[in-house]
This record gives C-alpha cells, sequence and structure tokens, in this order.
C-alpha cells in the first residue's frame, strides 16, 4: 500500500534504460517518503530473465506478468494489467518513460483510475502543497516539473487528491545508478488472466521493425548541434564536416528539426533526447527553454549565434558572435591548421 | 461500407513563434500576442479523415472542437477543406480543464454525436505537448486507441490497418473498430483550402460568435441555409457531470508556473574574425576541451 511503483518496459526480455533511470529515482522517492519501491514487468517469457536487471536498483517487490501477447505491447491488456493491480495495491506514485509505449499507456490508464498524469517531466521532488481554495494542507506531495506552454514557462505539478499521482519522463533525464548488485526483493508471479480479459487481445501487431539507434547522442562526449539559424539542410552538412574532425556527434534543436534542417530523432530537448556531453556546441541555437531542459547538464557550451543577447549565451562558456555558416567554415579551417 | 468519422481538433496558441512579447512583466503568458491557429497534427489527423471519406463513398467526417467561441475557426477550416459539419463545445464550466476533464467533455460530445467509427486526432497539441487526450477519450468510450499512426494503409471489414512510428522504428497494426487514432507530423500534411467551400462557408458562424442585437449581417442567409450556423453544444447538451468538467473535474493542479531565467555564465565572447575564431581554436585544444 502507498508504495512506488515503476512500469517497466522490455523490448524482447531487455528493459529499457528509460525504466532503469526511472527505478533509480522511483528508490530515492521511496527512501523519502518511507515506503518501498515496487516495480511492474509485463512481456513474453520474460520469468527468469528480467528480475536480475531490476531487482540491483533497489526493487522491493517485482510483479512479473507473463503471457502470450504481453509482447509486442498493445494498448488495451497493459492498461488492464496496471488498473487491476493498483486497484488492489493502491500506490502513490507511479512512473514510467515518457516513449511511444509510457505516452500510450499513461493516459489510459490515468483516465481509467481518474487520477492525474504529468507528461515528460523534466524533474521530481517531494514538497508540501497549500490548497488556497479549499484551505488544506498537503505533506507530502510529487512535484512534476516541466516546461510548458512551448518553453516559455516552467509548471509544477500536484495531484492533491487523486492516486496514484502519476508521471511519465523522457529517456536520458534521471541517472541510472545501481543500489546493491545483490538487493534482495520479492518477485511475485502474477495470474495474467486475473488481470486481463481475454477480448483485451484485439489489437494485432501484424509486423514490426526495430532498429539501434542511428546516433549516439546520449553516449556522446561532444555534440555539435543546430538550431533555426543554421539556415537549411545543406548548410546543417557544415556541422557533420565539424563534428567528424573534432570527433563529435551532431543534434538539431526542434526548431532544426521542424523546419526540415536535421532528422527528428537527432532532435536535442524536452521532447527529444537529453544529452549530458563533456563539450556542447550550439549553432544558431536561441536557447529555449525546452531545448536547455536536454542539453543544460553539458559541461563546456560554446554558442555560434548572429545575436548575442540569445538566451542559450546566458549559459555559454564561450560566445562567438556570427552566423553559422561563417563561422563554422573558420573553425574546420583553424581546427585543421592547429590541432596538427 | 461507410463510416461515421470524426476528427478532434484544437485552437492552440502558436508557441513555435513566441515573441519578445509573449511573457508579461509578471511572468504570466500573454495569450494575446500568440496568433491562435489550427493545432499543426491535427491537421495531419483531418487530411487522413478526408481520405478515409473519398476512399469509401457515403462516409462522412465531422469535426470537435472545445474552446471559446472563436475556435470555431477551427470548424470552418475544416469545412473549407471538406468536412461535412462541425461541433464547437462551449461553456464556462469547460475552463481550466486539464487532459482529463477535456477528455470527458469530447468523449460526452461523441456519445452525443453518436454511431461513430473512427475518431481521429493529431498525436499531441503544440501548446501542452502531453498526448494524453487522444488515449484517455478511447479509454472513456472504451474503445481501442493506436496512437503515433504514419499511414492509414487499409480499412475493410470493420478493421483498419495502420502504420505507426515506434520508438526506434515503426510497426503494422490492425485493429477492430471503432477505434481512435492519433496522428504524427510526419503523416502527409493536409491539403489546401477549396475556394468553391470556403466560398460556401465563409459566414460559417456558431451561435455565440453572433451579435445578439440583431445587427447580424446576411441574417437572411442563416435562414436560407441551415450549414451556415455552426452546432454548439454546453455541458448540459452534452448531459456533462459538471463535477467532471473543467477545473473541478481536474486531478492536476498548478501549484507554481516560473519563468525560468537563466544563471549567466562567465562567458568569453568572440568576434568571428578570423583572428578571434583561431585564437578560441587554440585555447580549445590548450585546455583540452577538443582534440
Amino acid at each position: 500500500m502507498n508504495n512506488v511503483f515503476v512500469y517497466c518496459e522490455i523490448e524482447k526480455t531487455i528493459v529499457e534504460e528509460v525504466s532503469l533511470e526511472l527505478l533509480t529515482k522511483g528508490r530515492k522517492l521511496a527512501d523519502q517518503l518511507g515506503v518501498e519501491l515496487e516495480a511492474i514487468c509485463a512481456g513474453t517469457d520474460i520469468k527468469g530473465k528480467v528480475e536480475s536487471q531490476v531487482l540491483p536498483y533497489g526493487v522491493d517487490k517485482l510483479h512479473i506478468f507473463d503471457a502470450e501477447g504481453l509482447f509486442p505491447y498493445t494498448s488495451k491488456p497493459h492498461t488492464s494489467i496496471l488498473v487491476n493491480l493498483f486497484k488492489q495495491e493502491k500506490p502513490q506514485i507511479c512512473l514510467m518513460g515518457a516513449t511511444v509505449i509510457g505516452r500510450d499507456l499513461g493516459p489510459r490508464v490515468s483516465s481509467c483510475l481518474k487520477s492525474g498524469l504529468t507528461a515528460d517531466c523534466t524533474a521530481l521532488k517531494i514538497g508540501e502543497y497549500d490548497d488556497t481554495k479549499s484551505g488544506k494542507h498537503y505533506d507530502q506531495l510529487l512535484y512534476q516539473i516541466r516546461p510548458a506552454f512551448g518553453g516559455n514557462i516552467v509548471a509544477t505539478i500536484v495531484n492533491p487528491d487523486h492516486r496514484p499521482q502519476m508521471a511519465t519522463v523522457r529517456s536520458g533525464v534521471m541517472k541510472a545508478e545501481t543500489k546493491d548488485p545483490n538487493y534482495k526483493g520479492e518477485v511475485i508471479i502474477q495470474d495474467v488472466a486475473k488481470f486481463v480479459p481475454e477480448t483485451d487481445f484485439v489489437v494485432k501487431v501484424l509486423d514490426r521493425h526495430v532498429e539501434k539507434a542511428k546516433n549516439n547522442l546520449k553516449g556522446a562526449s561532444i555534440i555539435v548541434s543546430g538550431g533555426y539559424g543554421v539556415g537549411s539542410r545543406e548548410d546543417f552538412n557544415l556541422l557533420y564536416e565539424f563534428a567528424q574532425e573534432i570527433h563529435a556527434e551532431v543534434g538539431g534543436s526542434r526548431a532544426a528539426a521542424d523546419a526540415g534542417f536535421c532528422d527528428c530523432d537527432l532532435q536535442i530537448g524536452q521532447t527529444g533526447v537529453t544529452v549530458r556531453p563533456k563539450v556542447y556546441i550550439a549553432c544558431g541555437i536561441s536557447g529555449a527553454i525546452q531545448h536547455v531542459a536536454g542539453m543544460k547538464e553539458s559541461g563546456i557550451v560554446i554558442s555560434i549565434n548572429t545575436d548575442p543577447d540569445a538566451p542559450i549565451n546566458q549559459l555559454a562558456d564561450y560566445v562567438i558572435v556570427g552566423s553559422v555558416q561563417e563561422v563554422l567554415p573558420k573553425l574546420i579551417k583553424y581546427y585543421k591548421k592547429n590541432s596538427k | 461500407m461507410s463510416y461515421k468519422i470524426v476528427v478532434l481538433a484544437k485552437q492552440v496558441p502558436d508557441t513555435r513563434n513566441v515573441g519578445k512579447d509573449a511573457m508579461t512583466p509578471e511572468g504570466t503568458v500573454n495569450r494575446a500576442a500568440l496568433p491562435a491557429i489550427f493545432n499543426p497534427e491535427d491537421l495531419n489527423a483531418l487530411e487522413q479523415a478526408l481520405r478515409l471519406k473519398e476512399q469509401n463513398p457515403g462516409s462522412t467526417v465531422s469535426i470537435l472542437t472545445m474552446g471559446p467561441p472563436r475556435a470555431t475557426e477551427v470548424i470552418r477550416e475544416g469545412l473549407y477543406r471538406g468536412v461535412d459539419n462541425g461541433y464547437l463545445l462551449t461553456d464556462r464550466a469547460f475552463a481550466g480543464a486539464d487532459t482529463l476533464a477535456t477528455s470527458y467533455a469530447l468523449s460526452m460530445a461523441i456519445r452525443k454525436i453518436g454511431g461513430c467509427d473512427i475518431i481521429m486526432g493529431g498525436r499531441q497539441a503544440i501548446d501542452g505537448d502531453t498526448a494524453q487526450v487522444g488515449p484517455q477519450v478511447a479509454e472513456k468510450l472504451g474503445i481501442n486507441q493506436v496512437t503515433y499512426t504514419e499511414e492509414i494503409l487499409s480499412l475493410k471489414d470493420g478493421k483498419i490497418t495502420v502504420k505507426r512510428h515506434i520508438d526506434g522504428g515503426v510497426e503494422t497494426v490492425e485493429a477492430p473498430l471503432p477505434v481512435l487514432l492519433t496522428v504524427n507530423s510526419t503523416a502527409d500534411p493536409c491539403r489546401p483550402r477549396n475556394a468553391k467551400l470556403l466560398m460556401k462557408y465563409k459566414r460559417a458562424m456558431a451561435p455565440m460568435e453572433m451579435p445578439q442585437d440583431g445587427t447580424l449581417p446576411y441574417a437572411e442567409q442563416y435562414k436560407k441555409k441551415p450549414y451556415l450556423t455552426v452546432t454548439q453544444w454546453s455541458v448540459a447538451d452534452v448531459d456533462g457531470d459538471l463535477q467532471q468538467c473543467g477545473l473541478a473535474g481536474s486531478p492536476t493542479k498548478v501549484k507554481a508556473v516560473q519563468n525560468i531565467v537563466f544563471k549567466a555564465k562567465e562567458s568569453k565572447t568572440f568576434t568571428a574574425s578570423d583572428g578571434d575564431v583561431e585564437a578560441l581554436i587554440q585555447e580549445l585544444l590548450a585546455n583540452h576541451t577538443i582534440g
């Protein structure tokens, strides 16, 4: 009762990185609240394969739902698992990845339980809340913090009266850290038929192609990232050229992805990838909050921008005032000259 | 086979084109400074709906939106592109709704429309980016959902086959009707307005948009052409429970809103001159930032 739950996403038998990140965060929240951390794994042939991936993150109870039809994911069976388990266990918090699966499942579960859900949180904290209207005081609520309104504001959301307090978090926002490789948690093999009616298995996955990510933005130590100021898809090639010289990965802002200057999977920010490189080189990026949310933990930030007052310059260690088209060729030229 | 299709559309502030005056000095959003637009991904959904209508003669497409009277603009935009009719869900009691209260209101309106086979909307709206309303409406109606739709491959024998985006790839799923689809921006863009339809519907209005003092221009046209009056529903019209609408029906509360101001770091500024760029490269190499 009243515990913190994390829904773990599973690709075949491998627990996704984002779920491990959330288990780490979930463990911290549970410690703060003085409750247990519970995890849910649902899939096909996962028994005996997921326990060792999940328990070391400090999971006190692992609920395994193993049956035909639970992989690949479809909405209804996984919804029934969570809804019926939550009716029984009454968690106070439920976290899931802000992935395609989490953003399909979370709203459906929250609608059924009539509990609140906050999407794409960039921070989660425990804190108190005073409802000015009702005059009620709440001691330990989950602060669900996220940029909103196109990134112009950062909102702190609470769910005072409804449980569970649900939040989704993007991959890479939290850090995965195991608690103890030999952490002793209880494993509960649940009877899927008791949770999922046969009529839930109606949507059929006919065909499925999953590829490994084409880029390595999450693990990159240097990132050259382009924004709307790059100007065109052709000029984005300058970023690739520079990145190749200095052994960096190339990323982009949402504005650049929306304008078609770069592919969507290169998008860094709240609704894209969160990165923590040693060096972040922002080319023609103004620095909207959603973008900053995805790169603010970078070590050294270098900004190339025609606008000396661009918001991104506030967090830059080095600012070059000039256009991407003018500055990048010079950076390439002088890097070649000085590094050899 | 003909189908009854409803497109969910939202009028949103254009958060992609935020100017310097978008925030008030008090740190709240200055909605007046942001143009109101048709949520981009809802346009992608509209295109898919119109194609299904063309491929399945006898099908109808309705557009449903919740918002203030001026949100009728998205209904007109739909009419200009070929939808059959529109419904404006408007009531002060809907104000302050989070995604759950919004999906409740929309689901009640869809029940009122009745007999819908396919409900479509954009994956998410650009003012909130939550992607929650679609799946929540599907749950409230107890129907199947397919999110992140890229393309509709076929519709026959009461089943729809859809290519959808998943993390790191694509999948093809088959779902029985009725179904709710949410459509991505990477799906085909929406067709432009049709000139004839624009002429036909340019005076279409919801009753709340019309002047109430008898000064309605072309008043006789609204009597002759009933399609110029857009259907407008209140909470009571859709048999809504006030406790589940608007602020009262929203489990999430905004505790605080903050206008984030970045803390300025000590930064070194360079010009784009050759000398400056070379000096910077030399410094970065010397302190092992790069290389």
